[in-house]
């Protein structure tokens, strides 16, 4: 399998563009659902979820442009 | 990403770099894998052999590359462009394992001092193992290529794993917080292990089509 940086390229802006695309109501929310009402993870290391909740929702400020 | 950050990296010596290597060919004799610290920063290469440098990675990366066309030279398949793909192939691979080890340390809220160099250089001393595999393929065929896969995987393994293991993992000394994080130390583990078994893949992977 030959890569070349312009694959490398190519490939980190389909994944940034499907994070940045993904649909708030029939998705995000449902997932979302769950984690942060409630404790929000202080005291103790915040879990997997809820880092990953945040990594796209911070993926998707900075491409919408907010 | 200053530049006295890096100059840390490349603040090796003679004395450091065959030391170094030699662990990473056979580790299992190297009794102490801390990397000590001095007032509070790591102390450079040149006064502790732990610590991770990127003159080594480099240096072998570079070499990886020359060993590469050679090989091809000697098996009449080389051409130019041939050279520029296996360069931007390797630098690929290692650009792909540190954003996956970045964001899987993220992921877990990892609090260790793993910098992105730090990663960088960890994921670059697979090169040593790759270039005493190739030379192994070319010297003595099929045969050396896999034995020297094989010693070579087993080391760089057991090196990664015992390097990472201060870093990454909890400290066990004492369990104040026993509750809720139970999943923790396993996926830490866990990373610590893929990383380990991602390197004879990819040592395999970028070697074989040089020693037909």
């Amino acid at each position: 399998m030959a890569f070349t940086l312009y694959t490398l390229i190519q490939t980190t802006i389909l994944c940034t563009n499907a994070i940045a695309v993904l649909h708030e109501e029939r998705f995000l929310s449902r997932i979302s659902r769950g984690v942060d009402q409630g404790v929000g993870g202080f005291g103790d290391d915040p879990g997997v979820k809820v880092q990953t909740l945040n990594l796209i929702r911070s993926v998707r400020t900075v491409m919408r442009g907010g | 990403m200053s530049v006295n950050k890096l100059k840390y990296f490349f603040a090796v010596d003679t004395r450091y770099v065959l030391k170094k290597l030699m662990i990473l060919m056979f580790p299992y004799t190297h009794q102490d894998w801390e990397v000590r610290y001095h007032r509070d920063t790591p102390l450079t290469p040149r006064q502790d052999v732990n610590a991770p440098d990127l003159y080594i990675p480099t240096m072998a990366f570079i070499t990886y590359i020359l060993l590469a066309g050679m090989a091809l030279g000697i098996q009449k398949r080389f051409s130019p462009e041939v050279l520029g793909l296996c360069a931007s192939t390797a630098l690929v691979w290692i650009i792909i394992e540190v954003l996956v080890m970045l964001l899987s340390l993220y992921l877990l809220t990892v609090h260790s001092d793993l910098s992105t160099f730090d990663l960088i250089a960890y994921s670059g001393y697979k090169y040593v193992g790759m270039i005493f595999t190739v030379l192994s393929g070319l010297l003595f065929g099929s045969d050396g290529y896999y034995v020297a896969l094989v010693w070579s995987s087993c080391a760089l393994m057991f090196f990664i794993v015992r390097s990472l293991k201060m870093k990454i993992l909890p400290s066990i000394s004492s369990d104040s917080m026993g509750m809720g994080s139970n999943a923790k130390p396993q996926l830490r583990l866990y990373i610590t292990v893929a990383t380990a078994v991602f390197q004879p893949i990819i040592i395999y992977w970028l070697t074989s089509h040089l020693v037909r």
